[in-house]
């Protein structure tokens, strides 16, 4: 029996303002696959599901749902033919109930809701397909993974037939990823097709049933996942072999540089980001705090360089308190940074490269003469920091905007490590990079680690972790309760700690005492 | 079928940045010409006298270089809180207390030399109008007081203030009703160009223009201004204090609108009365949003506001409201405005096959 495709897409191109995003790319999904489309950052794989989940129009080529051709003008069009897509990031409303996000724009949700009916057919796909979640819940109160839950049901609740699922596993602890993938399975045995957009290759193994690899908006090839393996997938998106750098964890550390005792910082709203945390920091290791998004990293390493102060404990550089000083000294002291934001709080968007190169040492002597700024020096600086760091740029007063990420980082690194820091923090420094990049970026930080510089790294990604930390510190609701050596650890240990599973018990408690 | 699409530009073009302008202040005196045919007037010949009366002697330059120094201060005085992103709205007001501090110099020390007299009347401008900024400028910086709200609040203050001072203490009891001051000592006044009206605040206008270039541009505090503006994130990462910038800069940029009121009492009507600014302080954020926030631009729409004024005022002998010249005010705006759609994308026609 000749099987027919659900969703093919014939010929498509798609052109950006100097990019060509998609070339001539045939795709097909059949019903009951999980179909991975994998591919670096930039190789297409989102602008290519953009077009098929009607978000955007393709300049030629066409697609055809059950072969028969369709023409999407909105995300709208495209779910009515039974296709939708659950993005990276959520479009929930948090003040609202899960049922009212699910029936919110539903097509043909009557003007009166009935609730007890609503309710009633959300519970029912939730069993079909194993999506446990409380219709009545507030999402703003709901997890990550609960809240792409809510978004998966959306999606079925609509009728949809093939779902689209952008980077999924972003957001996810080790433990929600295991559930995701079972709850994709389960879809699948049920007829539905699922494309699953990621650049992470151990995904790919292990979830999906057949591979499309994407590399500069073309499809580079494409099989059924039995006949690859890892390394004919890594070469098919990046087309030559990388050597992966790694961390010397034989060499012993040297003697104590940061040291933290018992901070706790007040966070934006009325509640206690960091929690009595004590870490010290060693010259010429590098420690990663992991944890999911969002449980105090970013107050606390912000405190540490100097943007916010705690209201309890001290931080000692080499012995002497500095918790109490303001950016500038602590700058001079060497606690340099690469915040989260790279454009914004990092880097100054729309100003030129020149005007960003300098934003920590502005103040210094030798880019001034008198009151005014020095821009010959400036521009001399300037340009060593793009060839020491091999930054590619056209001119150096241009807006800064207009670097690709990889190279923003590169400009950030070149830009602290040049203060020549003794204590270098850098939250999520490749996220979002490509392979090459990344790999860039990792070499930069192992060079600093072997000037015994102190680094203290804030990582979402396992995989991360083990390729570059000595130790790594696992935070949880603004403490810090365990901190390992990384080569007497593994991902399932680390990832029990990061979901707080030694506190589980005790919450739950909690919860049944109320 | 065809269907008309934007695209955006990757970089604008030097053609497109000169003709777009150009364009949208044609279509905008297109736009007045069927408002004027439609009120009965004869088009042509309304923009004729307009332009005569703007350009057409060397008394029209002159009275159009007078209306463009209060214009070209305001708008220097705004762009420098806009590259902050603090929407100073409040230049009107700052204007009516530089004239009113400045006014309240030369008729309680009119027996100093022009030597003392002067510098004293600018210095009491400039601290007028910058303390009319600051207030708005303090309760943005420490309490997070929305400035857009604030500063345009103060200018009813303002003006109410000259209102009370011309009617009631400081009125000239030989003015016969009329809400004026005594004139100022002749030592309270800006000395002019040659025979014309135009003083040396035109001069003025000019160094201001190159000393706001030159700080914003090279100085470590003009970089620092524009980090703060750009962003206040980054700013506090590189350890700037933005509360003080914030103070600072609203301080400066009253302060300036206040010389162009000080300039204006003592450069042209010697004396506080009500009605001292047609506007200026209003006009004065077109003025400055349309040079795109470059000082020497500012200087040159200034002198096209400053004519469209003088223009709008000499059609009135002809039975025109001077309604019609806001009116044209509004449609340049609104057409250059406009115009950056086209100047920041391209627009295309693309063929859609019909299903």
């Amino acid at each position: 029996m000749k099987r027919i495709p659900l969703v093919k897409m014939v010929h498509i191109n798609k052109a950006f303002p100097g990019v060509k995003a998609n070339q001539d790319i045939n795709f097909r999904v059949y019903p009951g696959e999980i179909h991975a489309l994998l591919g670096e950052n930039g190789a297409g794989k989102s602008t290519l599901m953009s077009i098929l989940a009607g978000l955007y129009q393709p300049d030629s080529g066409f697609i055809e749902v059950k072969d028969k051709a369709v023409r999407f003008h909105s995300p709208r069009s495209a779910l009515s033919q039974g296709i939708g897509m659950v993005y990276q990031h959520f479009r929930l409303i948090p003040n609202f109930t899960v049922a009212e996000n699910i029936v919110l724009g539903a097509p043909d949700a009557a003007f009166l809701l009935h609730k007890q009916d609503i309710e009633q057919e959300i519970s029912a796909l939730s069993d079909q397909f194993g999506l446990e979640v409380d219709p009545a819940a507030i999402v703003g109160q709901l997890s990550l993974g609960e809240q792409q839950r809510v978004e998966i049901i959306k999606m079925l609740y609509r009728g949809c037939e093939v779902l689209i699922m952008d980077e999924p596993t972003t957001v996810l602890t080790p433990r929600e990823v295991k559930e995701l993938f079972k709850i994709m399975r389960r879809m699948s045995d049920q007829g539905k097709a699922i494309i699953l957009i990621t650049h992470k290759l151990h995904e790919v193994m292990e979830i999906a049933d057949y591979v499309t690899v994407l590399r500069r908006g073309k499809v580079v090839g494409e099989d059924r996942i039995e006949n690859l393996n890892e390394k004919t997938l890594t070469n098919m998106m990046v087309a030559h072999e990388i050597e992966y750098s790694q961390v010397d964890r034989a060499k012993p550390s040297g003697k104590l540089v940061l040291k933290l005792q018992d901070v706790q910082v007040p966070g934006d709203q009325d509640y206690m980001a960091v929690r009595n945390v004590n870490l010290a920091l060693h010259a010429g290791e590098i420690v990663a705090i992991a944890g999911v998004a969002g449980n105090g990293q970013k107050e606390l390493v912000e405190t540490i360089a100097g943007l916010r102060f705690p209201s309890r404990g001290t931080i000692s550089l080499d012995g002497e308190e500095i918790q109490t000083l303001p950016v500038k000294e602590r700058l001079r002291r060497g606690i340099c940074m690469i915040p989260e934001d790279r454009i914004g709080m990092g880097l100054v968007p729309n100003l030129s490269v020149m005007d960003n190169a300098i934003l920590r040492n502005y103040n210094h002597e030798t880019m001034n003469s008198g009151f005014l700024l020095n821009y010959k020096k400036i521009s001399t600086y300037t340009w060593k920091l793009v060839q020491d760091y091999n930054i590619y740029l056209s001119s150096i007063h241009h807006p800064v905007n207009y670097l690709s990420g990889g190279n923003l980082q590169k400009l950030l690194l070149a830009r602290e490590i040049d203060q020549n820091p003794r204590v270098l923090i850098a939250s999520y420094p490749v996220r979002g990079l490509d392979v090459m990049a990344a790999e860039s970026v990792y070499q930069i930080l192992l060079q600093e680690r072997e000037k015994g510089t102190a680094i203290l790294l804030v990582l979402e990604d396992l995989d991360d972790i083990f390729r570059i930390a000595d130790r790594v510190a696992i935070m949880y609701e603004g403490q810090i309760e365990e901190v390992l050596e990384v080569n007497q650890t593994d991902i399932d240990e680390i990832g029990a700690l990061m979901l707080g599973a030694d506190k589980i018990g005790v919450r739950y408690v909690e919860t049944q005492a109320n | 079928m065809l269907r008309p699409k934007l695209i955006k530009r990757e970089s604008e073009s030097l053609l497109a940045r000169i003709a777009v302008p150009i364009l949208s202040i044609i279509l905008a005196f297109v736009c007045g010409w069927i408002f004027l045919y439609f009120s009965g007037f004869d088009p042509g010949e309304s923009y004729l006298r307009m332009y005569q009366g703007a350009f057409g002697s060397r008394y029209a330059i002159s009275e159009t270089l007078v209306k463009a120094i209060p214009l070209a201060l305001c708008g220097l005085g705004v762009s420098l809180a806009f590259r902050m992103k603090l929407w100073n709205i409040g230049a009107e007001g700052q204007f009516h207390m530089g004239a009113l501090a400045a006014s309240g110099v030369a008729l309680s020390m009119g027996d100093l030399s022009a030597w003392m007299l002067l510098p004293l009347m600018f210095l009491a401008g400039f601290a007028a109008g910058g303390i009319w900024g600051a207030i708005p400028g303090a309760l943005r910086a420490y309490w997070d007081v929305n400035e857009t709200i604030t500063s345009l609040m103060l200018n009813y203050v303002a003006i109410l203030w000259v209102d009370f001072l011309v009617f009631g203490p400081w009125k000239d009891p030989s003015s016969m009703g009329f809400p004026l001051t005594p004139r100022f000592s002749v030592n309270g006044y800006l000395p002019t160009l040659g025979t014309s009206r135009v003083h040396i605040g035109l001069i003025l206008a000019l160094i201001i223009a190159i000393v706001v270039y030159i700080v914003l541009q090279y100085t470590r505090w003009g970089y620092e201004v524009r980090v703060v503006g750009e962003s206040k994130v980054a700013a506090r990462y590189a350890g700037m204090n933005v509360a003080r910038h914030i103070l600072l800069v609203m301080l400066i940029s009253g302060g300036i609108a206040g010389l162009a009121g000080m300039i204006e009492v003592s450069g042209i009507t010697h004396r506080l009365q009500q009605g001292i600014s047609p506007g200026y302080g209003y006009t004065a954020i077109i003025v400055a949003w349309l040079a795109r926030l470059n000082p020497f631009t500012i200087l040159l729409v200034a002198f096209l506001f400053g004519a469209l004024l003088v223009g709008g005022f000499s059609v009135q002998t002809f039975g025109i409201s001077f309604s019609i010249v806001l009116v044209l005010q509004g449609a340049v705006l609104f057409f250059l405005l406009g115009g950056e759609i086209f100047l920041k994308n391209r627009l295309v026609w693309v063929r859609e096959e019909v299903r």
